[in-house]
């Protein structure tokens, strides 16, 4: 009886102390010095450029990007512009991207629905057809729409980053589950997984998205070594750009108007001593 | 209001304007010659900073209605639409949703000042409690208009607060019906809130008129709480503080631009930026940052109807302020230890908006301490917030209405003019003529 007690305390206190003591629940996320960070950074074309091709090589075959248009590609601040096509519709480098891609359409002489390759005008098309058909793919998760991923997620584009090269081997002694992958970024608690020392808990969690990029998977049109850190940043600067294509716009905007309000709050700080000077107050 | 007026209509146009419609001298007496207690602070600026706010509001939320879609379908991505294809939409957009915030840090800042130098004391009263009404609409708009991009926190957040009011007796479930428009939050509710978060800034606005006619009745307080005795104690509006509230507003306007163009999602929850889906649950809800003190009173009490009674009480408290604090002196400047109860109430205040932010099942310092009272541990922010919470009642009920008739009061000044000023004039007074007469 007192044996039982007393085992029932240790569990309700291990229950109740475990999470908190034990370093579950935390996540491994790195930091990268972005070129488009603080007040001041701008994206590297280049690098977005880059980036768009991991997206289309890797993984717009389970993502969509509902919001994105190529037309955004040749935009002012977009990754393709060219100040010669004011209008992204004329770009012949987006005109180019567009063609690769098939999309849906309807003839307009039949009714019959038909495939075309993409002009700049059209949205980038999805991979999979509906909500049904994404979860039958992948093991019943949906991959996640990533047009506003890097305004979606805690960390932004940090986290992105450390989540596609957060893969690791399991440590002895966590349990993943059969179509998961264990990935140290990924917020969760594997307490109940893991069957280790119990104040070493391993960082991370598992999700059903297995790890996507490899050595040389992308070949970069202007020669930079494909690495997996590479991929990944290139990717998530992309990533980045298309969660908030105006963000270039906003900041340069930004420094005008900082400026202009410092410059009338000095205007009307003296505007105050002066109009005040007679008064005692 | 102020007394006689100094209007003299100087042209026909204006002779035949004011004998029919006399809104030049009212605009005048009122904006421009009403006289103001010249001994204002910079605490005194938010009012105009306030009025500023619900301009810009009302201005950009006009423009992004005309580009929103009130759809489940489609809410979420005509948002982004405004973000990405509507020209200078991001501008108007990080606007209006940083503007929200900014609207709320300078009416808490002017509800503290109107606290400490007792500004809803006689004759004040129904200026206070216009006030609260104010605040009470200005949250209700808020919370619906965060639910308008129909993102996570937006649905899951509706879902929660309209939950709160079903929890009332008898009204509660009829009226959580009528704010659904059907058995649960979808595109019904989605359609009225719009509606709804397009009229209440009107509303406000009315408000506004009302309190600002109020205020115009007495005229302001002044940071020595004593009334104006003379026409030395005061200045006209015009230049006088058009100028200091202009100054701070450009101030204000920095701090809210810094946040438009370099910050413009710290504010918010990234959660909101997934699109609604009522079958995932966002693994934390949180109100935003306004609403937290509000969320841990809430949470401070472990049944669901007591905590909506205690936090709708938390702000009706405010509407029977004038009558609670029995001290005759306004200000506490010269009520030094009712002075220190305002600053641990301001101090718990800001606990609340923390453990509103949390788990409330985190521990407050290092880890559990294992002892249980009651439902939960007791370093838990659960707990932190039960003191917090009772202390911010214990202010308005027990700290304020006795401390009035048992503390000791610093002498007050005979007037605003008496008291040693803390900026004395550069040049004597009347060496020079009075700059609002001067070109």
């Amino acid at each position: 009886m007192l044996r039982k007690g007393i085992a029932l305390a240790a569990l309700g206190l291990a229950l109740i102390g475990g999470p908190a003591l034990a370093a579950g629940g935390h996540a491994e996320i790195r930091h990268v010095d972005w070129t488009f960070d603080g007040p001041f950074g701008k994206f590297n074309p280049a690098q977005v450029q880059r980036g768009y091709k991991v997206y289309r090589e890797v993984c717009a075959a389970c993502h969509s990007m509902n919001l994105m248009y190529f037309r955004n590609l040749g935009q002012p601040g977009g990754p393709f512009y060219d100040p010669e096509y004011k209008n992204p519709n004329d770009n012949p480098y987006v005109k180019a991207l567009a063609k690769d891609i098939q999309v849906n359409d309807i003839d307009s002489e039949t009714g019959d629905v038909i495939q075309r390759p993409a002009i700049p005008a059209d949205k980038f098309p999805s991979p999979f057809p509906n909500d049904a058909a994404a979860a039958a793919s992948n093991g019943g998760a949906i991959p996640p729409d990533l047009s506003v991923i890097v305004k979606a997620r805690t960390g932004g584009a940090d986290y992105v980053y450390s989540l596609l090269t957060g893969y690791r081997t399991p440590p002895a002694g966590l349990k993943v589950a059969p179509g998961q992958n264990y990935n140290v970024a990924f917020p969760g608690d594997l307490t109940p997984f893991w069957s280790g020392d119990h104040k070493k808990v391993p960082p991370g969690g598992f999700l059903a998205m297995p790890s996507q990029l490899t050595p040389d998977k992308v070949t970069f049109d202007d020669g930079t070594k494909s690495t997996v850190d590479q991929q990944a940043q290139d990717v998530v600067a992309f990533l980045a750009w298309a969660s908030e294509p105006k963000q270039m716009e906003r900041k340069s905007f930004g420094l005008g108007a900082m400026i202009y309000l410092l410059i009338f709050t000095v205007l009307l700080y003296f505007s105050y001593r002066r109009v005040w000077r007679n008064v005692a107050h | 209001m102020s007394g006689h007026s100094t209007y003299e209509p100087k042209t026909g146009i204006e002779r035949w304007l004011d004998t029919r419609l006399p809104i030049v001298r009212f605009m005048k007496d009122t904006a421009l010659d009403f006289p103001t207690p010249k001994n204002l602070n910079y605490w005194y600026t938010f009012g105009g900073i306030l009025a500023l706010m619900l301009g810009i509001q009302l201005a950009t939320g006009i423009v992004l209605a005309m580009h929103y879609v009130p759809h489940v379908d489609h809410a979420f991505a005509s948002v982004e639409r405004i973000m990405r294809d509507v020209n200078y939409g991001w501008l108007i957009r990080y606007m209006h949703a940083n503007g929200a915030s900014m609207f709320f840090l300078a009416v808490y800042i002017h509800m503290i000042r109107n606290l400490y130098y007792g500004s809803y004391k006689a004759p004040r009263e129904v200026l206070w409690i216009l006030g609260c009404v104010i605040y009470l609409l200005m949250m209700a708009t808020a919370f619906i208009g965060y639910v308008l991009p129909w993102g996570q926190m937006s649905f899951h957040g509706a879902v929660v607060i309209t939950n709160l009011i079903g929890a009332l007796p008898i009204v509660g479930e009829p009226i959580t019906t009528l704010l659904w428009g059907g058995p649960a939050v979808d595109n019904p509710t989605l359609n009225r809130f719009f509606s709804l978060h397009y009229l209440l800034p009107f509303v406000i606005a009315g408000v506004v008129i009302l309190h600002i006619w109020a205020l115009h009745v007495p005229g302001n307080n002044n940071p020595t709480g004593v009334n104006v005795k003379s026409k030395d104690d005061t200045v006209p509006f015009h230049p006088y503080y058009t100028v200091k509230d202009g100054f701070a507003i450009a101030v204000f306007l920095l701090l809210y631009a810094s946040f438009v163009f370099y910050n413009p999602n710290v504010l918010g929850h990234a959660d909101n930026y997934i699109p609604a889906n009522p079958l995932v649950t966002p693994a934390h809800i949180v109100p935003e940052w306004y609403f937290l003190p509000f969320y841990a009173i809430l949470r401070a009490v472990p049944d669901k109807l007591g905590g909506v009674l205690l936090m709708f009480g938390a702000i009706g408290t405010l509407f029977v302020l004038p009558w609670l604090d029995t001290s005759k002196v306004r200000s506490m400047r010269y009520r030094p230890t009712a002075r220190l109860y305002f600053f641990i109430f301001v101090f718990m205040s800001l606990v609340l908006g923390y453990c509103g932010g949390q788990l409330p099942d985190n521990p407050v310092f290092g880890s559990p301490s294992g002892f249980k009272l009651l439902d939960a541990d007791i370093n838990s922010m659960v707990w932190l917030s039960r003191v917090a919470t009772i202390y911010f009642f214990a202010y308005f009920w027990l700290i304020l209405p006795v401390l009035g008739l048992t503390e000791t009061p610093l002498p007050v000044p005979e007037s605003i003019s008496e008291p040693v000023l803390s900026h004395p004039a550069t040049t004597p007074a009347g060496a020079a003529a009075s700059p609002e007469k001067r070109g």
